[in-house]
């Protein structure tokens, strides 16, 4: 059985060029295409995402600052 | 957060400005390339900066009319983000120039009006700094913010238009609007300056609120003095 299992691996791992080359494979290429200009915009929303995230983490911070004054008053 | 369906929009307003000023397609010209993308990032920080001392002068004239300290911490509050906004739109330009003009800092009119603009406000924050007296901090920061907004709108936008400068909308260059047949850029570029404009706004009330919380706080401590 073992033996077995290992002469399929082996031959999907040899096999897997082949397959490849075989055929022009388009896998979720969207971030690869357009000379990866999908990545920048990528990098970019995740640091204006995570500065509008920290400004809501601020916003939240000062909220329970003025209930807490509230609160003495 | 409390009455946030604005900053809900600038947040909405500011992905579609990356996504969009990334991907739509932009009039090809040469020299400017894809560089011309940078008209949705760097010129809004611009027209947000101008709306900030807008209202930062605004709350001045405000506060010179009836003075009301709360119309003091609103104005430097407004002033705080614009020069924030116009230190990123003069940096953003300075990587522009380089590349486009061929040097980072070409002495073209309007980088240095735009330069001595920023310096007449950071001179607001020095005169701040150095009042202790808050009633006459707030009267004299008032009385100069108006004037620094006098001096700012000539120096950014009429002299660099009366002279010759490279700057695209000045001194007889055609601005990109020229070249945006399909008014496609302008899809971007307006959504980019309310959404910047609107982000600023949220950081002036957050700095309102700020410096509201800590004069309560003042006014506590000093009641438990007593």
């Amino acid at each position: 059985m073992k033996m077995l299992n290992k002469a399929i691996a082996l031959l999907i791992v040899f096999c897997f060029p082949l397959l490849a080359s075989a055929q022009d494979a388009e896998m979720a290429d969207t971030m690869r295409s357009n000379g990866k200009i999908y990545v920048v915009v990528a990098i970019a929303l995740v640091i204006l995402i995570g500065l509008i995230g920290y400004l809501i983490f601020i916003d939240k911070k000062v909220s329970g600052l003025e209930k807490r004054i509230a609160k003495k008053d | 957060m409390k009455k946030s369906w604005w900053k809900i929009l600038s947040v909405v307003l500011l992905i579609y400005t990356v996504v969009g000023g990334f991907l739509i397609p932009v009039p090809r010209l040469d020299i400017v390339n894809e560089t011309i993308r940078a008209l949705y990032f760097h010129v809004p920080m611009w027209f947000a900066m101008v709306f900030m001392f807008i209202a930062s002068t605004y709350f001045a004239i405000q506060y010179l009319r009836k003075p009301n300290n709360l119309h003091d911490i609103y104005s430097n509050a407004f002033a705080t983000i614009g020069i924030v906004l116009g230190i990123l739109g003069i940096v953003t330009g300075m990587i522009w120039a380089n590349y486009t003009w061929g040097s980072p800092w070409h002495g073209d009119p309007k980088q240095n009006g735009a330069a001595i603009a920023l310096l007449v406000y950071f001179a607001y924050f020095i005169l701040r700094g150095s009042v202790n007296n808050q009633e006459q901090r707030a009267r004299l920061s008032a009385a100069y913010n108006v004037f620094a907004f006098a001096a700012m709108i000539p120096l950014i936008f009429i002299i660099p238009r009366m002279m010759s400068s490279m700057h695209p909308g000045n001194g007889g260059n055609p601005g990109f609007n020229t070249y945006d047949l399909d008014s496609k850029m302008r899809l971007v570029f307006y959504p980019a300056v309310i959404g910047w404009g609107l982000l600023g706004t949220w950081i002036a009330t957050l700095l309102i609120r700020i410096e509201l919380v800590k004069e309560k706080i003042e006014f506590i401590e000093d009641e438990n003095a007593k």
